[in-house]
């Protein structure tokens, strides 16, 4: 292809995309469209897939059959999750095996907030509220996304996960309508994820180096602390219904801007945790390599019992 | 022999009277394992009552680059439209 073919056909996709058309696998699309597309959406799956852990730590704690059953579906919709995203991202032309590859060792990210414990019962509650209303909101987002694949998995996405939001926050006004420690163990869980949740929505605009470019290709439709604000916006009020105080000496009703201020994040510690030193890093990545090698006998038994089943058909068959 | 599940691609049925939708892929061993993960995928809250699966690589696509040339012969032919069909306002049901 001739660079004057080449700067065409990257006209008519920019045309494409201000015009709101979606962009298809097979499209042709420039390079680093599609490199930042498998970047995105494979951090995205990852983060499903590694979010799967803090809370199966509870499965088998859970107070109650029906809390039990609830965080047993909510785990299942997560790796459901990964699943659909993994999808949309090998159309881009990665494979599965380089994707896990990626994440085993350390090339791709997930998301940061799965990097810190859940060490009481009323961090699911918390999770569920805080974190999968993060994530809501970053993926309500991306339902207009320009890449159809990626758009119809969040499409998808986002019918599932309004259950999820639902049970943590019962789950925090169970507590808070419970004993004094009951209700100080919300309060506890809160001051822990606050933080780490306002930070899920990545560096401030700013000092987000994707973002500009993000923005042109409409693989993100809002920036970082745009969502950012909108999560406090909305938070704020639930956590007064709660009885429960979120952990922000500056947080205030602005009544010109219609939105609350909030105070600084820490960013030393989001960096810290981005770079792998947070609290849970190293432990995640060894249980889900871990699952992984410990499952590949059944993978390999599943294709030796495939592969045998075809040789008997073709065998009656001749 | 190959270590890695193929690849499959999966169509549900979300109701009778309606048709089967492609609905996204999944890896499986074999299409029996297909048809079980895609019920667990993709069905988890009741969204269909048949599901198929068939390996990706069966599958032929056309090439959106081409689609000038693929599509070509509908555009110009505007009396399978019709609108083409000029006739008096007394005329009706037609």
């Amino acid at each position: 292809m001739s660079e004057k073919e080449l700067i065409n056909l990257e006209q008519i996709f920019e045309e494409r995309i201000e015009r709101d058309e979606k962009i298809e696998p097979k499209d042709w699309m420039p390079e680093k469209y599609r490199q930042t597309h498998i970047r995105q959406i494979s951090q995205h799956a990852h983060s499903e897939v590694v979010g799967m852990l803090p809370e199966g730590n509870w499965i088998t704690r859970a107070p109650s059959l029906r809390r039990k059953a609830a965080l047993l579906a909510k785990v299942q919709d997560e790796a459901g999750h990964g699943l659909y995203l993994y999808s949309a991202c090998e159309t881009l032309g990665i494979s599965r095996e380089e994707l896990y590859q990626q994440l085993h060792t350390g090339k791709a990210k997930y998301s940061s907030i799965f990097n810190y414990p859940t060490i009481t019962w009323a961090d699911i509650g918390a999770i569920g509220w805080l974190v999968d209303g993060a994530a809501i909101i970053n993926q309500v987002a991306l339902c207009t996304t320009s890449f159809g694949p990626y758009a119809r998995a969040m499409v998808r996405i986002c019918k599932e996960e309004s259950f999820h939001q639902r049970q943590g926050y019962e789950i925090m006004l169970t507590l808070c309508n419970g004993t004094e420690a009951q209700k100080a163990m919300a309060q506890d869980a809160l001051n822990r994820w606050w933080w780490p949740s306002l930070m899920m929505f990545g560096p401030k605009d700013e000092d987000s180096p994707h973002t500009a470019q993000s923005m042109k290709w409409k693989l993100k439709r809002k920036t970082n602390d745009e969502l950012r604000q909108q999560f406090v916006d909305q938070t704020v009020p639930q956590a007064a219904i709660l009885g429960i105080s979120i952990p922000d000496p500056h947080l205030k009703w602005n009544e010109a801007s219609g939105h609350y201020n909030f105070g600084e994040i820490d960013w030393e510690e989001f960096w810290q945790v981005v770079k792998g030193h947070g609290p849970c890093n190293k432990e995640r990545m060894e249980a889900r390599v871990g699952a992984w090698e410990e499952g590949a006998w059944v993978r390999e038994a599943a294709m030796a019992h495939a592969n045998k089943q075809t040789n008997k058909k073709v065998a009656k068959a001749s | 022999m190959k270590k890695e599940w193929p690849l499959w691609e999966v169509f549900v049925r979300s109701k009778n009277g309606l048709e089967h939708r492609h609905f996204g892929s999944l890896h499986a061993a074999d299409a029996e394992m297909a048809l079980e993960n895609a019920r667990d995928v993709y069905t988890r809250r009741n969204e269909g009552v048949s599901i198929w699966v068939v390996e990706s690589k069966y599958i032929t696509a056309s090439n959106p680059s081409e689609n000038g040339e693929m599509f070509e012969p509908a555009k110009n032919k505007v009396y399978r439209h019709p609108t083409f069909y000029k006739l008096p306002d007394e005329v009706k049901h037609m």
